[in-house]
C-alpha cells in the first residue's frame, strides 16, 4: 500500500493529464463541426475571404488608390469593373478586397490581443482568488460601466484618428470582457477534486494552473473570444465609419461606406457594398463561433 | 432586501468616481499640452493662464482631479472648442433626443423580442423558431450604420415615405411631422436589442417550459392561457434585465445611427467633437452617458432583485 502511493505521488503530472486523452477529444470536435452544415458553410466563406485578401493583386488588375475622374461613380457591372468605381473613380472590387485586409486587421487584432491579456488577468484572478481578484475584477467593472461602443469612441477620439489609436482603444474594450469570462470559468476549476488532489499531492500553483486548469479554461474562453470577433469587425468598421480609424485614402470596409453615403442617391447599389461584405463577415463569424460552441460542447 | 439595497447604492458611488476618473484622464490621453486640449489655439495668454490656475494644470494629477470633480458636480464641463458654448448646453438638448431615440428603439426591440422570442420558445423546432433565430442572427450581426443607409435607400430614395436625415423642424414635439423623422433612426438601432431579446426570451421560454412544475400545472388540467401567466412571471425579470441594459448601450452607442441619419443627439454631438478635436465636448458626453448608464445599471439590479426574490440571496 505504501509503495503504491508513492509510485502514484512520482507520475508527473503532464503524464496524468495526457491520459486523460485529450487528443480523442479534439478528433470529436472536429468530427461535430465537420457534420454541422451551416457552420462548414461559414467556415467556409471566410475561408474563401482569407485567401482573396491575401491574393488581391491576382485577383484585381486595379491599384485599389488609383482613380480616374472620368470614369467616377460607375454602376455594378460595367464593363472593366463589374463591381462598379466609387466617387473618385477607383475600383470598386479591387478596394473591397484591399478594404477587407484593413477591415479584417482591425477586426481581429483586438480581441486576439485581448484573449492574451485579458484572459492572463482573468486566470490569475480566478486562480488565486482573495486580493488580487479583488483588484482585477474592480478595476474590471470600472470599465464595464461604459457602453462599450462609448469606451471605444472616447478613448480613440481623444487619442485622435488613425489604425493605432482604434486597436488601442478597442483592445481597452475588449479585455475587461474576456477577464470576466476567464475569471468565472477558472473560478469554477479551481475548486474541482482533481485540482485539490493535484494541489495536496504537492503540485505547485504553476504547475497547476498549466496541467489543471490551463486545458479546461482555455477552451470556453477561446469560444468566447470567437463571438467577440463579429463585434470587433462591426465596431472596427464603425469607428472608420465615423472618422477614427482607417483615414483615407486607405480602402477599409467601414471608411468606404461612409465616403459613399453621398452616392445613395445616384448609385444606392455601389453604396451598400461595403456594408454588405461586414455584414456577410460578421453573421459567418457569428454562426461559426455558435457552432464551435455547440461543437465544444461550452455553456454559455 | 434593504440591506441590499443600501450595499447596491453605496458600491455605485466608488464605480461613479473610477468613471468619472476615466473620463478626466481623456483630456491626458490626448496628445499634446492638456491646455491645449481644453482652449482654442487662439485662446489670449490671460485665458490660458486664468484656467491653467483655475483647474491647477502645474499640480499633481490628484489635486487636478480633484479640481475638475468640484467643476463638474456643479454642471461646469467647460466651454466647446469648436462654439465657445458651455458644453453642458450642448448637452441638456442632445441628451434629450438621444434618450427619445434610444428609448423608442428600446420599447420596439422589446416587444418585436419578447413577441418573437417567445413564439420561438414555444413553437421550438419549428419554421417560425427557426426564422426568428435566423432573425437574432441577423440582428445581432448587422452593422447598424449600413442597415440604416440601407432604409434610407429604401424608404427616402426610392419610395420617398420617409425623411432622411434630422429630426424635424424646431424643437421636438409629438406630431406627424416629428415622428415621421424618427421612425428610421428608431427602427434601425432596435434592430440589435430586438435580436437580442428574441434570444434571451427564446432561451428562457424553453428552460422555464421544460421544469416540472409546468408539467404539474399541465397535468392539474391548467389552460394554456394561465400557463402563459406562469410563464410570463418567471421570463420577465430575466427579459427587463437585458431590456434595462440594452437601453444603456442604446444610448451610449447611437453615435453611429445618429451620424448616418443626422440626428441632433449626444451621438450627433461625439462625431462633431471628433471632426474638431473638441476634448471638452468629448469628455462632457462621454462622462454624462456613462454616469446614465451606471445609474441604469443600478435600477436594473434593484428592478431585477424586487421582481424576482431568488436573486436576494445571491
Amino acid at each position: 500500500m505504501k509503495a503504491a502511493t508513492a509510485t502514484a505521488a512520482h507520475i508527473p503530472h503532464s503524464k496524468i493529464a495526457e491520459e486523460l486523452g485529450r487528443a480523442s477529444y479534439w478528433r470529436e470536435v472536429g468530427h461535430r463541426l465537420l457534420r454541422d452544415r451551416l457552420t462548414m458553410v461559414c467556415l467556409s466563406i471566410l475561408g474563401l475571404m482569407v485567401l482573396a485578401i491575401i491574393f488581391a493583386p491576382l485577383l484585381s488588375p486595379y491599384d485599389p488608390l488609383q482613380g480616374s475622374m472620368i470614369r467616377r461613380l460607375k454602376p455594378v457591372g460595367t464593363p472593366g469593373h463589374w463591381l462598379g468605381t466609387d466617387e473618385l473613380g477607383r475600383d470598386m472590387f479591387a478596394r473591397l478586397l484591399y478594404g477587407g485586409r484593413l477591415s479584417w486587421f482591425v477586426g481581429i487584432t483586438p480581441v486576439a490581443v485581448a484573449f492574451v491579456i485579458g484572459g492572463g488577468l482573468g486566470i490569475t484572478a480566478g486562480f488565486f482568488g482573495g486580493w488580487v481578484n479583488m483588484m482585477i475584477m474592480r478595476t474590471t467593472d470600472v470599465f464595464y460601466a461604459f457602453p462599450s461602443v462609448l469606451l471605444a469612441v472616447a478613448i480613440s477620439g481623444a487619442l485622435g484618428p488613425g489604425i493605432d489609436n482604434a486597436l488601442i482603444a478597442m483592445t481597452l474594450v475588449f479585455i475587461p470582457m474576456m477577464i470576466r469570462v476567464s475569471e468565472s470559468v477558472t473560478a469554477s476549476t479551481r475548486n474541482l477534486d482533481y485540482v485539490e488532489a493535484a494541489r495536496s499531492t504537492g503540485a505547485g500553483a504553476l504547475t497547476v494552473v498549466r496541467i489543471h486548469v490551463l486545458p479546461n479554461v482555455l477552451g470556453p474562453i477561446f469560444v468566447y473570444a470567437t463571438t467577440l470577433v463579429s463585434v470587433s469587425m462591426i465596431l472596427a468598421s464603425g469607428l472608420s465609419f465615423v472618422g477614427l480609424g482607417v483615414k483615407p485614402p486607405e480602402p477599409e470596409w467601414g471608411l468606404m461606406l461612409n465616403t459613399l453615403r453621398t452616392a445613395i442617391y445616384t448609385q444606392p447599389l455601389l453604396a451598400t457594398l461595403p456594408g454588405v461584405s461586414i455584414f456577410i463577415t460578421s453573421i459567418c463569424f457569428n454562426l461559426a463561433s455558435d457552432g464551435l460552441r455547440t461543437a465544444m460542447d461550452v455553456r454559455a | 432586501m434593504f440591506f441590499y439595497i443600501i450595499r447596491r447604492v453605496l458600491y455605485a458611488i466608488p464605480i461613479a468616481l473610477a468613471v468619472s476618473l476615466v473620463c478626466f484622464m481623456l483630456v491626458h490621453i490626448a496628445p499634446g499640452d492638456p491646455i491645449s486640449a481644453i482652449l482654442p489655439p487662439d485662446a489670449s495668454a490671460e485665458t490660458v493662464a486664468m484656467v491653467r490656475k483655475d483647474y491647477g494644470l502645474d499640480k499633481p494629477l490628484p489635486v487636478q482631479f480633484e479640481l475638475w470633480l468640484a467643476h463638474v458636480v456643479q454642471g461646469d464641463f467647460g466651454l466647446s472648442l469648436a462654439n465657445r458654448r458651455p458644453v453642458l448646453d450642448e448637452l441638456k438638448a442632445a441628451a434629450g433626443q438621444t434618450f427619445l431615440l434610444a428609448s423608442t428603439a428600446a420599447v420596439l426591440g422589446f416587444v418585436i423580442g419578447c413577441v418573437l422570442g417567445g413564439i420561438a420558445g414555444v413553437f421550438r423546432g419549428t419554421l417560425a423558431d427557426r426564422m426568428a433565430v435566423g432573425f437574432a442572427v441577423a440582428g445581432i450581426s448587422v452593422p447598424h450604420y449600413w442597415l440604416g443607409m440601407v432604409f434610407v435607400i429604401i424608404f427616402s430614395v426610392v419610395l420617398g415615405w420617409l425623411p432622411a436625415i434630422g429630426s424635424g423642424p424646431g424643437e421636438w414635439a409629438w406630431n406627424w411631422v416629428h415622428i415621421r423623422h424618427l421612425i428610421l433612426p428608431a427602427v434601425t438601432l432596435a434592430v440589435i436589442p430586438a435580436g437580442l431579446v428574441t434570444r434571451t426570451v427564446r432561451g428562457v421560454v424553453v428552460e422555464i417550459l421544460s421544469q416540472d412544475f409546468i408539467t404539474t400545472l399541465r397535468g392539474k388540467g391548467l389552460r394554456t392561457m394561465m400557463l402563459a401567466v406562469h410563464v410570463i412571471k418567471n421570463a420577465a425579470p430575466t427579459s427587463i434585465a437585458v431590456m434595462g441594459l440594452q437601453l444603456g448601450y442604446l444610448m451610449g452607442g447611437s453615435i453611429l445611427v445618429e451620424t448616418v441619419f443626422a440626428w441632433p443627439g449626444t451621438g450627433m454631438l461625439l462625431n462633431q467633437a471628433i471632426f474638431q478635436r473638441d476634448i471638452p465636448v468629448l469628455q462632457g458626453t462621454t462622462l454624462v452617458l456613462a454616469m446614465i448608464f451606471v445609474t441604469l445599471n443600478l435600477t436594473v439590479d434593484l428592478v431585477q432583485t424586487a421582481l424576482d426574490p431568488r436573486m436576494r440571496r445571491a
